[in-house]
């Protein structure tokens, strides 16, 4: 009878203290500030069901986003090669890891991730979730070149860490898991959509002449014919995060996509990206070979090169490409600047 | 009293019953590809393997189109069809009865259905057609390469929409060039499943033999040739088997 006086109290004792810490580390759900346009025009953006947004998750994912902790050796965070004044990237060809290797891929700038649907990461598709994405480059010896085990052990022996853990997942056991989630969070709530082409799009700004006629080449099958991979007034993501080969190279060096799939036909195949914020993230491509945006326009109007696996979208490529006039070119570069996001890049949520 | 609503509850409960046997019945269309009458899949992509009726050597590199009005649905309905990607190629209708049903759908939309930038979801797909040509929805993109006339691997952009003639770009004159496609009618007694067949090879064969030497890109802006494709596809549709 004692025995069981003694269970009941403790049981009790139990129940309490858990309940006591649930209603203590109970995070508040967070709901995205999405853009009357991609309201409008898109369908909703992939939050998953096992990493809901909440206030405590996003600030911790922030924190680590800048936080050089996560690098083998402390000297470089997350946003050492994506730099928020930059749109997220850097203006480096190839970034430089922390023990000064550098790969073969331009960083990539960071917005409005949480509306790429197929959500297939990076250049060649090869990470899938944004979760997924943000394990790789910590581990990555070319880049932080850390072990996250003892990336875990660092945050824990931290004193702030553990208590911010709790908060945003009601368990202060530090693990890449949860590390990778609370920077994921942080990166869905990157959202740029508030650039000149998105006020006029919404009667708040004027085109000048020459940003209308570069839009109209944008558009026009028979001039750039961006509009099928870059999208257009309807889609303001400016990107279909599709893999395309768009005729830099006859051979390839970097195989892209066709390395993670396997298929020969998917050889120099890369994402789209999005054409927003491109006044920042110079240079361009994968590779980033291409300094200006003179050179990519160029590149599409001449010196697009014949493979087996080029797109079809990519026309006239006997002549190198769409033979652009320079009138057009300079239009249609004038047109891209218009997407240029001052509010993003400035955005203190979304800085140190 | 007691008795009422005993005779009461077991007469709802047999309509109910009733009610819940006569709606269970699903429909899935299965929206296969051909060439001719070989059956297509997507390890056919990307590689010379057909012959048009013009006898040029084409791959197919992205196909994908829309059909709207699908009379099994009722009411305002699309749904877009990847065959490159494998996506939207079944498509399951729910809470039908069993019955009689005519099959048909729209390729496309019909001009009243063809707004610009209602469908969040073409949009996101980047499927929608510029403002300067009227602005609404693709119909279908159809993508690949050709060996032309000297040979060489040539990209080709079969891509339809709503026909736009800008002689005068301030007043654009428009065809609609969707099509109803009536597959016939088919008895419905169980769950179903029915085959919804294209012959790829018909958007070049008829009536208009396609020369993708002359008709290759920048075919979206081209009155008279969009014509010639809504044309060519009322041929391509047919029912293929039904299960059940």
């Amino acid at each position: 009878m004692k025995n069981n006086y003694i269970f009941l109290l403790s049981l009790f004792l139990l129940m309490n203290c858990s309940s006591k810490e649930e209603e203590i580390y109970a995070p508040i759900p967070y709901t995205l500030e999405i853009p009357t346009l991609f309201a409008d025009q898109l369908i909703a953006p992939i939050i998953p069901a096992n990493n809901p947004l909440t206030e405590e998750g996003i600030s911790l994912g922030k924190k680590l986003f800048f936080d050089k902790i996560l690098s083998g050796n402390n000297t470089q965070s997350c946003a050492s090669c994506h730099d928020p004044q930059k749109a997220f990237t850097d203006n480096q060809q190839f970034s430089d890891g922390i023990n000064g290797n550098s790969g073969k891929r331009n960083a990539m700038p960071l917005f409005n991730l949480a509306w790429n649907f197929d959500e297939r990461f990076a250049w060649d598709g090869k990470e899938f979730s944004l979760e997924n994405q943000a394990f790789e480059p910590v581990s990555n010896p070319i880049e932080m070149h850390a072990d996250w085990q003892t990336v875990a052990k660092k945050l824990q022996a931290d004193v702030e860490y553990p208590d911010l853990f709790l908060q945003a997942f009601g368990t202060s056991k530090i693990d890449s898991t949860l590390v990778t989630k609370a920077i994921a969070q942080f990166e869905r709530t990157l959202i740029s959509g508030n650039s000149k082409f998105d006020k006029y799009l919404q009667g708040k700004a004027t085109l000048t002449l020459q940003e209308q006629n570069g839009f109209d080449v944008f558009m026009d099958e028979a001039k750039g014919d961006c509009f099928h991979c870059h999208g257009s007034d309807n889609n303001p993501l400016w990107t279909d995060n599709k893999f395309h080969n768009n005729g830099l190279d006859a051979t390839f060096l970097d195989l892209g996509l066709g390395k993670v799939t396997g298929d020969p036909s998917d050889n120099g195949k890369f994402k789209s990206p999005s054409i927003r914020n491109l006044a920042f993230t110079a240079p361009y491509m994968h590779d980033g070979r291409f300094a200006t945006l003179e050179e990519v326009i160029n590149h599409y109007s001449e010196g697009l090169k014949r493979s087996s696996t080029i797109d079809p979208l990519m026309k006239n490529i006997n002549k190198g490409g769409v033979q652009l006039s320079t009138q057009d070119k300079a239009d249609l570069k004038a047109f891209l600047l218009a997407l240029s996001d001052d509010e993003f890049i400035n955005n203190a949520d979304f800085k140190e | 009293m007691k008795k009422i609503i005993y005779v009461v509850f077991a007469i709802s409960l047999l309509f109910s019953s009733c009610t819940n046997d006569a709606e269970n019945t699903s429909v899935t269309l299965k929206f296969t590809h051909y060439w001719d009458d070989t059956k297509m899949t997507n390890q056919d992509l990307n590689q010379l393997r057909f012959t048009n009726a013009n006898g040029e050597k084409l791959s197919i590199e992205r196909l994908r189109y829309a059909i709207s009005n699908i009379s099994l649905i009722g009411g305002k309905n699309y749904h877009l069809v990847d065959f490159g990607e494998n996506f939207g190629t079944a498509l399951t209708i729910s809470d039908l009865t069993d019955g009689t049903y005519n099959i048909s759908f729209r390729f496309g939309f019909s001009d009243e259905d063809n707004t610009d930038g209602i469908y969040k979801n073409l949009n996101s797909l980047n499927f929608d057609v510029p403002g300067m040509l009227g602005g609404g929805y693709h119909y279908m993109q159809f993508d690949g390469k050709f060996l032309d006339d000297s040979n060489q691997e040539i990209g080709f952009n079969y891509h339809t929409i709503r026909a736009v003639d800008r002689t005068d770009p301030n007043n654009l004159v428009f065809q609609d060039t969707s099509f109803k496609v009536d597959l016939g009618t088919v008895v419905i007694i169980n769950n179903a499943e029915i085959e919804v067949r294209m012959n790829v090879a018909e958007w070049f064969k008829n009536p208009n033999t396609w020369n993708l030497n002359e008709l290759n890109t920048v075919l979206m802006p081209n009155f008279e040739v969009q014509k010639m494709m809504s044309a060519n596809g009322k041929s391509v549709f047919s029912l293929g088997e039904v299960n059940q």
